[in-house]
């Protein structure tokens, strides 16, 4: 007979484990068989610097945290209801998140003495009654899995292995997840080790049955399927998105994509992707250091290719003074940084708004460029693809800042029709009498993008200061002034989208505004505190050089606003500057996205002052 | 279209020349605006560009495209370039410092890699720009603003350095022969991958006389160990005999023509030209010019395309919209 059916409408399960233990793949399913079963969900990896740190420690736990719902999610969300403890370390690591009366899931053979004492349990935790307010399933994953494998020629060691698939099989019954597509990515993935998938599909469906029969679950649960608009879907992390970003506007632009990149956490994976995808007529190219990356990638652009380079905040400090070269010489150029704890190696697999103030100003003398801030993973695609109108319409230098949470998270995409993306039209100057580099398109400002090959408009560039039109080395003191203004101004006219302000009643008085990754966890914020009674208006700024028109306006309009941000109050600062107003800011810069209930919190403080 | 029976007016630019009188980038640069036309390549289709130093502002100075860069990447920009567009004809123009200090690791890297590029390495042993501080190529002991009581450091062989860096064109010539300059640079076009000249360049002004030796009518004859192809290397007073597993210069008197080594750019082993860069020390008592190696190394650049080619041809044209869709989708209604 099987087991009663629960409802729920949105749950959120923490794996956790060794970094050894398989946790992100075993994570990765369960979002993939959630997601085709039509759940809205976002997604949270968090693992260690090190590749191999430390068995059994807690420095060596890595998780993963999906949070699924029938209806529309936008963070991870802040407690799990659900937590897979591999090991000892994976528990400890992981309890203080866990509210009361939550449902724990360990692996029983692995609490032994040795491992306990190696994160600091003096009794153990399944007998001592710590755990007495949390459901707890102490199942024997190991051991369980090891005797499901006996019949296979595999030495103990190689059949514990596969103990993720059998925690994801008991997962995968509790939720009724569809089985077919991990058996179909398993077979794929094995399939030049027969005895490795036998081992991984064994393990996966006795972990499945052991959710059906044994006494030790009573209930299974149901999400239903949340209201999504209508069209195809698939799930994205904010990495892929943004390289498919990148690749739909070279075709859509005609222009050969080049990325030069040096490969940094958490940012390889465009470079990974983009390398991938040769047959799109891709040039990829792993330079010797992120100098050489974004020259290689400024070089190519100089060609006529989009040039586009790909790092994190140490490889920015490094391209500065290159990225000072494309802001004098005015061709398009895109940096791509995804930004991590710093300052210096600082966090670096995990997320962090830092890097805000070193992409506005980091560079010598005035040398301004575009910023632009991805807003979830999927939106990633859409900034890149802006990235590349604006960097080839206007010929300037632009960044796009993503960070660790989002290019790593994921979430379901709605799949753009390909022919619904617009054109973007590139124009290189034609052969031409007494060509002249920097005469400007009046409108966009933007100096010709005069590539070599074309007869009849040789002419030299470079980082000194040019005269107006000419481009001649000018060290005249009014053109100095004129250029480093005109720089300036191309910058400020950018055409960009209007801030779009979330304020339903009209008239709150306090604003809650956000840029870049901080999205999610600011809309569910905002839900909780709506739904609690609370007025309060919702705006995320994606484009912050230059700043939309509107915003002025927008900031006037509120009594306060409050700036939640992941570094001491960067955008804070800008925003103080240039319109005067005073912005709360609330700074945490723990390496993690923010939790609803701190933002609830701040928000409360300011609505109720 | 351009004229391709073009003049070395044709090649000369309208900026007027600012190096110091007698500095040996004059001479460099007529040399060049001398040859380009020999190239029969149409103007458009040569760029050149540099770095930061006296010589790195070569490029504005010739009627091409050109880019004076950020000091020490010319091959990082240059390698972008040339990657993205094999059609052209790219030149780097570069300093001792530029190239073998501040951009040591762009300059090894593009030769490892082969990319297209005529790497033009200006080598006056001193930093000019600066106003005379000294450089990798300096020698140890070397008075300068900088090291007043001489420099510590052992300098560069750029030559050596070159080829340690798998380079697979690495020459020497001297800029005040406008004959050996243009022979050199006519090797270089003609092979495929990178080339890297070091040309001996004299700065009258922070390191006046550091080449006499090879410069001076009544030395030069002596010192310059000659290497060309298919005959023995040697100068007007010495030559190149095999010792053991090295090379050894003698007096010409003291051997018999038949024992002096036959030169052999091509030799695919490069311990033959790295035992010649070593022949000659930072005194200058004997130095061999020429080409050192010129061996035959797919492009970076032509690999690159070629893979390209290679995988639309086997797989097609990438199609986005099936990109976009990716492996795993669902439909809502
Ligand atoms: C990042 C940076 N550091 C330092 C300088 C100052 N600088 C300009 S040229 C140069 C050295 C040039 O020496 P070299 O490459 O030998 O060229 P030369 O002037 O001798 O032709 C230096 C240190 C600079 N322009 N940029
Ligand atoms: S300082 Fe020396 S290298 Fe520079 S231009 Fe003058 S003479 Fe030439
Ligand atoms: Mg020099």
């Amino acid at each position: 007979m099987s087991k009663p059916v629960v409802t729920l409408n949105s749950v959120v399960i923490r794996f956790a484990g060794d970094s050894g233990d398989g946790m992100q793949l075993t994570g990765d399913r369960f979002t993939m068989d959630t997601a085709s079963l039509g759940n809205d969900l976002i997604t949270l990896p968090n693992y260690p610097a090190e590749i191999r740190a430390p068995q059994g420690t807690l420095l060596g736990v890595s998780s993963f945290q999906l949070h699924f719902a029938d209806h529309h999610v936008r963070s991870p969300g802040d407690a799990p209801d659900v937590l897979v403890a591999m090991n000892p370390a994976a528990l400890k690591a992981n309890i203080k998140d866990m509210p009361r009366g939550a449902t724990i899931i360990v692996d029983k053979d692995e609490f032994i003495p040795r491992n306990l004492t190696k994160v600091g349990y003096e009794t153990n935790p399944l007998e001592d009654g710590s755990l007495d307010s949390f459901h707890v399933h102490a199942v024997p994953l190991t051991s369980m899995t090891v005797g499901a494998l006996s019949e296979l020629s595999l030495t103990r060691k190689e059949a514990e292995r596969s103990k993720n698939m059998f925690a994801l099989g008991i997962l995968t019954w509790m939720y009724h997840r569809p089985t077919e597509a991990t058996e179909k990515f398993l077979t794929a993935k094995f399939a030049n080790k027969p005895e490795i998938l036998q081992a991984n599909l064994l393990a996966y469906r006795t972990g499945w049955n052991y959710g059906e029969t044994t006494e030790d679950f009573a209930n299974s649960f149901e999400v239903a399927p949340t209201k999504m608009p209508a069209g195809k879907y698939r799930n994205i992390s904010g990495n892929a998105a943004l390289a498919l970003g990148l690749i739909a506007a070279g075709e859509k632009s005609g222009l050969q994509i080049f990325l030069g990149s040096y490969p940094i956490t958490p940012a390889s994976d465009i470079l990974h992707e983009l390398s991938k995808q040769k047959k799109f007529n891709i040039i990829t190219f792993q330079a010797e250091d992120e100098i050489a990356a974004v020259g290689a990638a400024l070089g190519a652009s100089y060609g006529g290719a989009l040039g586009i380079t790909s790092t994190s905040g140490p490889g920015v400090a490094l391209k500065s003074e290159m990225i000072g070269l494309g802001v004098m010489l005015e061709l398009p150029l895109i940096i791509i940084d995804v930004q991590r704890g710093g300052p210096s190696t600082g966090l670096p697999t995990k997320t962090e708004q830092a890097d805000l103030l070193q992409v506005m100003y980091g560079r010598n003398g005035e040398s301004p460029a575009v910023v632009l801030a991805c807003s979830t993973p999927s939106d990633s695609f859409e900034m890149a693809f802006e990235a590349v109108r604006i960097a080839t319409t206007y010929r300037v230098p632009v960044f796009l800042l993503s960070d660790g949470y989002i290019a790593n998270g994921s979430e379901p995409w709605r799949i753009p029709d390909e022919a619904s993306l617009p054109k973007i039209n590139v124009e290189f100057a034609k052969t031409q009498e007494d060509f002249l580099p920097y005469l400007r398109d009046p409108k966009t400002l933007a100096r010709p993008w005069a590539i070599p090959g074309t007869p009849g408009i040789e002419h030299r560039i470079g980082g000194i200061e040019k005269a107006d039109k000419t481009g001649a080395i000018s060290y005249d003191p009014a053109n100095h002034d004129f250029m480093v203004r005109t720089r300036q101004a191309k910058i400020d006219g950018i055409e960009i989208p209007d801030l779009i302000v979330d304020d339903p009643t009209g008239d709150a008085e306090v604003l809650i505004l956000g840029w870049g990754s901080s999205y999610g966890p600011i809309a569910t914020a905002v839900e909780v505190l709506r739904a609690n009674g609370e007025n309060i208006a919702h705006a995320q700024l994606r484009y912050i050089n230059p700043f939309p028109k509107n915003l002025g306006e927008i900031l006037n309009k509120y009594q306060r606003v409050l700036l939640p941000e992941m570094n001491l109050g960067q955008l804070g600062m800008m925003l103080r500057a240039k319109y005067l107003k005073d912005i709360v800011g609330f700074n945490v810069v723990r390496g993690l996205p923010f939790s609803t209930n701190e933002l609830v919190e701040a928000a409360m403080g300011v609505l109720h002052v | 279209m351009s004229d391709l029976t073009l003049t070395k007016k044709d090649f000369t630019s309208d900026q007027e020349v600012r190096w110091c009188p007698g500095c040996g980038d004059y001479s460099i640069l007529s040399t060049m605006q001398a040859y380009l036309p020999e190239l029969g390549i149409a103007r458009e289709n040569i760029v050149f560009i540099s770095g930061i130093g006296c010589s790195s502002r070569f490029p504005y100075y010739l009627n091409t495209f050109g880019m004076h860069s950020v000091h020490g990447r010319a091959p990082a920009i240059a390698s972008g370039l040339a990657i993205a567009r094999p059609d052209l004809t790219v030149f780097v123009i570069t300093g001792d410092g530029d190239a073998l200090s501040i951009g040591g690791n762009h300059l090894i890297h593009a030769l490892r890699r082969n990319v297209e590029l005529k790497i033009l390495l200006f080598n006056n042993r001193i930093y000019g720009l600066t106003k005379g501080q000294y450089s990798p190529t300096s020698e140890a002991g070397k008075i300068t603003k900088s090291t007043p009581l001489g420099s510590l450091d052992t300098p560069f062989n750029p030559i050596s350095l070159a080829l340690g860096a798998e380079a697979s064109f690495v020459a020497r010539t001297v800029d005040s022969d406008r004959k050996h300059l243009t022979e050199t640079l006519r090797a270089a076009t003609a092979h495929k991958g990178s080339a890297l000249i070091e040309i001996y360049q004299n700065c009258p002004i922070f390191n006046d006389g550091a080449f006499d030796a090879v410069k001076d009518s009544d030395t030069k004859e002596a010192t310059l160990l000659q290497m060309i192809d298919g005959q023995p290397i040697k100068s007007s007073k010495f030559g190149v005999i095999q010792k053991g597993a090295t090379f050894e210069v003698v007096e010409l008197s003291s051997v018999d023509e038949s024992q002096l080594v036959i030169h052999d750019s091509h030799n695919p082993d490069p311990s033959y030209a790295f035992a010649l860069s070593r022949l000659s020390g930072s005194e200058l008592t004997h130095v061999p010019v020429g080409v050192f190696r010129d061996v035959a190394r797919p492009g970076y650049s032509s690999l690159v395309h070629g893979q390209l080619d290679e995988i639309i041809k086997s797989q097609g044209k990438g199609d986005l919209s099936k990109l976009l869709s990716g492996n795993d989708t669902w439909v809502v209604a």
